[in-house]
């Protein structure tokens, strides 16, 4: 063997004779210093180290440490350095000097454009601070940004969550008091059956992506992927199911049916933790029917089978009754909520027969689905021998763990009727005992709350005052008709119309009726429209060339804006700047400080809380500023309460970084739990840590608080967990969380549109608020198959979003646009043949309310009866600073062109979302395709005329030789 | 021409997961952020902000489907060059330009060598090569030389970075040669496969083949339905005695 190598050896050396002059340099060095932040490439919020090397950036990585993502990086934040240095990127404050939509601007002064804002939004706010709408887009400071409007006295303030997911949040807070994606997760190491249902893939794409990958290697473990289009994560499913679109709910109760037909529910769990023994009153006609037996101090209750008498239902040692009918003390009857359930779902109209022909999938599929569910939540079960204490005090050895888990979002959230199908998967979580137990879904601290009542929204009459602030949030969650938004007359009082008897429980506001209704004067008008971060002159405006109509749209008889003044904040040049009066150059997000704060969207996994910050790592090489910055500057101006000392000097004279380290909302209770205290010893509550950013940055620029290992299941009612949430600031009282099965709050909007009580709906809308406001789950077909005839427009029509791209950010990044630089319409082969379609043709798509044409794809993995394409890949000529030729502009199209902001004529002017949240209903929309004409352009329809380059934008150079600088610099010191 | 040094006993390479790989293109951007500042930097685009926008890229997602209905897949495939033990871009070579380094295996590229001539991208037979118009060279995967042996990055760093990127873990980095590897031992245990071995080219990268998909209920051990109970007043009736306490 010593002889072999030794000649092996000389060969070598031989070799590397003939091989003279490719010496690699195997370990140059790289960068100058490695800084750590947060991305902000999507909504992910991963951990990155960010390589520098002479003021550049080298490279950007996940951060390993990081509970977020672990190391790993996706395409977005991978193509990081290429948005930070993007030709897009806005120079200066601009000042409008054409036409709105022209692009006409010139630059001014930082100076000239706070005076500006602070001038006109001073005028409103010291006569009717209403005529202020602040909507802030993909905003990931909303605990500054709402914060600041109820400061400033307006109740028209909401981010982007109406467009995107309010269906899922609300139906879980409302539910369970938690939700997918920010506030829960499944339990990826331990579950053993994963089903997901209409996931946008560049959503929490990391984590799911993570979570898959060792998933997908455990024996005898399953993942099921429900969704109309098989690519990105159903492409590794092990059963993709096709499912027609909106019909999801008719699935998932058709699952239950299954269940309950075979007694296969977790009987104990239902009685501990949810409403499922709660008596319900009947008593037809009356205003108190559907609500809740209590007694005399308030306290729902249940019947107790053992001394055949009401009691306490949250009672401990109660052996409460599932079935029955129940004379209570005042002589109505009532029945548990168990018992309504389980008559409504055995019904034959769910049994998977009846509902196999909507949902396009086969009864025997749905049969056997249910019964992988049972299999595995009750024959598989695990246990862990982890004692606890409950709420009650009681301790028990072990937790079991039903191994079934869920993950929902887009694809039952962009319907109408998306917040009854996620409160039908919650019910069918509930049901089969997998919410926070092992193997389960479960919270991500601080949730569970408390539900019913977590903070409601604040601008009801008397409450908006001039010059005063809101007395709470403009956003949060009525519990009843009497915490709607709404005049004495019914008028809503939100300019979005959200919390109004349109949509009473948006808790996420309305962002995409903003422009339609302020162009509409409806319900009244406004002053200024000051967006930030939204991009509502294209891809996230519905009824997109209607919208740059009103937004451009001058009042014949004064010749003025109808919308009269618009300010918006961006990074970059996107299609919605050129309609701005005044335009605040954002920085990107490696030139700032932001928060990803508990108080907000929190980054906590189920294991712990965390929170994290963003820090510049580069710093700006324009005249642009971050937008919490300026905020809090505008609000100094504006003499904003929070914002301004007694004597009017700033409170927080070192901008948002001093604001996220200083600001208290409660005691104790600031932007940041980490490190707080004033020594940095606290974590949750404590006095503010002056030194607190730079533990953070010490600590990778995020805080991880891992719970003890009784404390991480059942949490709802895990007495050990509920005293750790008070003392850490999450809850108020360590009060168990019951899971509501029957939701009261829907039952008192439907109770009001049947005449009762003081606060009742318009009469347009009573019958859409009883029939909508069902305290068990229901399904409905989408409105908007009601209003497109089915057989005139006889195909779904829904987008999904690319693994790689999160908006209309990414479809102008150097590397990313060569991913994906056009879209096309694509549909299965039989549903091409039917329309004499091939692969590349045009085809003209058409809604009730218009046309666009688009390029066709054809693929085997799509429901035949549905269309779709990528979403926000088609831009604006001219704008994002792309030349005029590109295929974004040529080819790539918007479906939202054909997606109507409001139902048809005879429902009044009524939103095309869902009336129960008003989420935007993105995915009800029906079309029908035609072969375009031969002879008529190839090129996507409709165009607009190109907006003018805005100020300072060069023409990007022919070739981009990135990173060529940092090769040269090391072969200088190798010479 | 250039000749190929005697089989290298370490042969690093990368072993790509099909039953994981979503095709998020995390590995393809990843690897451009870095190479193109790294070891052939850059990885030059043309027309970046363009009509016709091209770059170099050392590794690519291919997405494609694969069977009809219910046998009907979609396929993320990542590719990128596979260091071949018979690479037949080093045989072409007219300037020596390509060579194989002895030591692990691992294909590369002396620029300064390099005529542009592209004889190796005609040769290689899955399109591994990648022409850099701009610099009139041909450029390609180093499987990150300037990362895997770099004592200015942290051990676990020392890895390709499409690799240390990839969010499935669909992406592994080892020596191939060496049968008692990670690496080796997944190729055996998930029966690994070379792409394409009807070429010769003996690729040294290997892909695992997706998992059977668990369709069925018996794959997970479950009956094809529950059995349900008579009637649903009998389902009903039968909770009456249930005696739980809370």
């Amino acid at each position: 063997m010593g002889r072999m190598g030794g000649i092996r050896g000389s060969i070598m050396a031989l070799w590397d004779r003939i091989r003279r002059g490719d010496e690699v340099d195997t370990s140059p060095k790289v960068g100058d210093e490695v800084k750590t932040t947060t991305c902000y490439m999507c909504a992910c919020r991963c951990g990155i180290r960010v390589t520098l090397q002479d003021g550049k950036i080298r490279f950007i990585q996940g951060n390993p440490d990081h509970p977020v993502n672990r190391g790993v990086l996706c395409a977005k934040g991978s193509a990081g350095i290429m948005n930070h240095y993007s030709p897009a990127r806005l120079r200066a404050p601009l000042k409008r000097v054409g036409p709105r939509g022209s692009g006409e601007f010139q630059e001014i002064s930082w100076e000239e454009a706070l005076a500006t804002a602070t001038e006109w939004l001073s005028a409103i706010r010291k006569s009717d601070p209403r005529k202020l709408a602040f909507f802030t887009g993909r905003d990931q400071s909303q605990a500054l940004t709402g914060w600041w409007a109820s400061q400033f006295g307006t109740p028209n303030y909401a981010a982007h969550g109406g467009f995107c997911s309010v269906n899922m949040a609300a139906a879980g807070m409302y539910t369970i008091g938690g939700s997918f994606w920010e506030f829960g997760e499944p339990d990826w190491s331990r579950t053993r059956y994963f089903l997901m249902f209409g996931v946008a893939e560049d959503h929490s794409s990391n984590p799911i992506k993570l979570g898959l990958g060792e998933l997908k290697g455990r024996e005898g473990t399953k993942f099921v992927s429900v969704n109309p289009v098989r690519t990105g994560y159903s492409a590794i499913a092990d059963e993709w199911i096709g499912i027609r679109p909106g019909t999801d709910g008719l699935f998932v109760l058709s699952l239950v049916h299954e269940l309950l037909a075979a007694g296969k529910v977790d009987f104990e769990y239902l009685v501990r933790y949810t409403n499922a023994p709660w008596l319900v009153i009947e008593a037809p006609g009356t205003p108190e029917d559907g609500l809740f037996a209590r007694d005399s101090d308030g306290c729902v209750l249940a019947w107790d089978s053992e001394r055949a008498a009401p009691a306490d239902a949250q009672a401990a040692d109660i052996v409460p009754a599932l079935v029955g009918r129940f004379t209570l003390p005042d002589g109505r009857t009532a029945v548990p909520v168990f018992e309504l359930l389980a008559r409504r779902y055995l019904a034959e109209e769910y049994a998977p027969d009846a509902v196999a022909e909507r949902t396009g999938v086969p009864a025997a599929t749905i049969r056997r689905i249910a019964a992988e569910l049972a299999h595995v939540a009750f024959s598989q079960a695990i246990t862990l021998d982890v004692p606890w204490t409950d709420w009650a005090g009681r301790r028990h050895e072990q937790i079991v763990g039903r191994p079934v888990s869920v993950h929902a979002m887009r694809g039952i959230s962009a319907h109408s009727n998306g917040f009854h199908t996620c409160r039908a998967i919650h019910i069918l979580q509930i049901l089969l005992g997998s919410i926070d137990c092992p193997g389960g879904f479960r919270f991500k601290p601080p949730f569970p709350k408390p539900v019913p009542g977590y903070g409601k929204p604040a601008g009801r009459p008397g409450q908006v005052r001039p010059g005063e602030p809101l007395p709470g949030s403009p956003l949060g969650y009525p519990m009843g008709p009497e915490d709607l938004l709404v005049e004495a007359d019914g008028t809503p009082c939100r300019i979005d119309k959200a919390f109004s008897w349109e949509h009473p429980l948006a808790a996420h506001g309305m962002l995409h009726m903003v422009i339609a209704n302020a162009w509409n004067r409806d319900p009244y008008p406004i002053d200024t429209l000051f967006l930030f971060m939204a991009n509502m002159a294209w891809n996230s405006a519905m009824n997109t060339s209607r919208t740059m109509e009103m937004l451009a749209d001058v009042d014949a008889e004064t010749g003025e804006y109808r919308i009269p003044r618009i300010i918006y904040a961006d990074a970059y040049y996107s299609e919605t700047v050129p309609y701005a009066d005044l335009v605040l150059p954002d920085t990107t997000y490696l030139e700032r400080h932001d928060c990803i704060s508990l108080l907000d969207r929190p980054i906590s996994d189920a294991d712990a809380a965390a929170d994290a910050i963003r820090r510049p790592v580069v710093e700006p090489d324009r005249d642009v500023r971050p937008f919490q910055d300026v905020l809090i500057e505008l609000g100094v101006r504006l003499g904003l309460p929070g914002l301004v000392e007694a004597d009017g000097r700033p409170r927080y004279p070192g901008g948002f970084k001093d604001y996220m380290v200083r600001h208290e909302r409660a005691p104790g209770i600031g932007m940041l739990a980490g490190w707080r205290g004033e020594s940095g010893d606290r974590h949750g509550k404590g006095a503010p840590n002056p030194r607190q950013l730079e533990r953070y940055i010490e600590n990778g620029c995020f805080w991880h608080h891992a719970f003890a290992d009784d404390e991480r299941f059942l949490r709802m009612a895990n007495r050990g967990y509920l005293e750790r949430a008070v003392a850490m600031g999450f809850l108020d009282k360590a009060q168990p969380v019951v899971f509501q099965i029957y939701s009261e709050p829907l039952q008192k909007f439907r109770l009001a549109a049947r005449g009762h009580g003081a606060v009742r709906p318009p009469a347009h809308l009573r019958d859409r608020v009883a029939a909508c406001f069902d305290p068990l789950p229901i399904w409905y077909r989408p409105f908007e198959e009601d209003a497109a005839d089915p057989a005139r427009f006889p195909l779904h029509a829904i987008t999904q979003r690319p693994m790689q791209m999160y908006h209309a950010w990414h479809s102008q990044n150097a590397w990313l646009r060569q991913i994906t630089g056009s879209n096309k319409l694509y549909m299965h082969p039989a549903t091409a043949r039917a329309h004499g379609l091939a692969e590349d043709d045009w085809v003209w798509v058409e809604s009730r309310t218009g046309r666009i044409k688009a390029q066709v794809g054809v693929m085997e993995g799509v429901n035949p009866d549905v269309v779709w394409t990528w979403n926000a890949i088609g831009k604006r000529r001219g704008s994002w600073n792309l030349a005029p030729d590109s295929p974004e502009f040529t080819r790539g199209f918007l479906l939202n062109h054909v997606i109507s902001e409001v139902l048809p004529a005879g429902s009044g002017t009524q939103s095309n979302s869902d009336p129960v949240t008003g989420q935007a209903a993105w995915f009800d929309l029906r079309v029908r395709i035609e072969k375009a004409p031969a002879g008529e352009p190839k090129t996507s329809a409709p165009q607009f005329e190109a907006v003018a380059p805005a100020p300072g934008h060069e023409t990007p150079a022919d070739v981009l030789r990135y990173g060529a600088a940092f090769r040269a610099e090391r072969d200088k010191g190798r010479r | 021409m250039t000749s190929l040094p005697p089989e290298s006993r370490k042969k690093l390479g990368l072993v790509i997961d099909l039953d994981t790989c979503v095709g998020c293109h995390a590995c393809a951007v990843n690897c451009k952020e870095w190479n193109t500042g790294g070891h052939m930097a850059p990885l030059t685009d043309l027309q970046a902000y363009g009509a016709k926008a091209t770059g170099v890229w050392f590794n690519r997602i291919h997405s494609f489907e694969a069977g009809t209905g219910e046998n009907g897949r979609t396929v993320h495939f990542p590719k990128s060059c596979l260091h071949c033990e018979d690479a037949p871009c080093v045989t072409v070579c007219p300037t020596g330009a390509s060579f194989k380094r002895a030591e692990d295996g691992i294909v590369l590229v002396n620029e300064d060598k390099c005529i542009g001539c592209k004889l190796c991208s005609w040769a290689c037979p899955y399109g591994a090569r990648e022409y850099d118009a701009d610099a009139g060279v041909m450029k390609k995967c180093t499987l990150c030389i300037d990362r895997i042996y770099n004592e200015n990055l942290a051990p676990e760093d020392r890895v390709p970075a499409c690799v240390s990127t990839c969010p499935a873990r669909a992406r592994h980095y080892g020596d191939l040669g060496d049968p008692d590897s990670e690496v080796s031992k997944l190729v055996r245990d998930r029966g690994g496969q070379d792409l394409m071995p009807e070429m010769g080219c003996k690729p040294v990268n290997k892909y695992l083949p997706p998992r059977p998909p668990k369709t069925r209920a018996a794959a997970i051990g479950a009956p094809e339905a529950l059995a349900p109970a008579a009637k649903v007043g009998t389902a009903i009736l039968s909770w009456l005695d249930k005696r739980l306490k809370r």
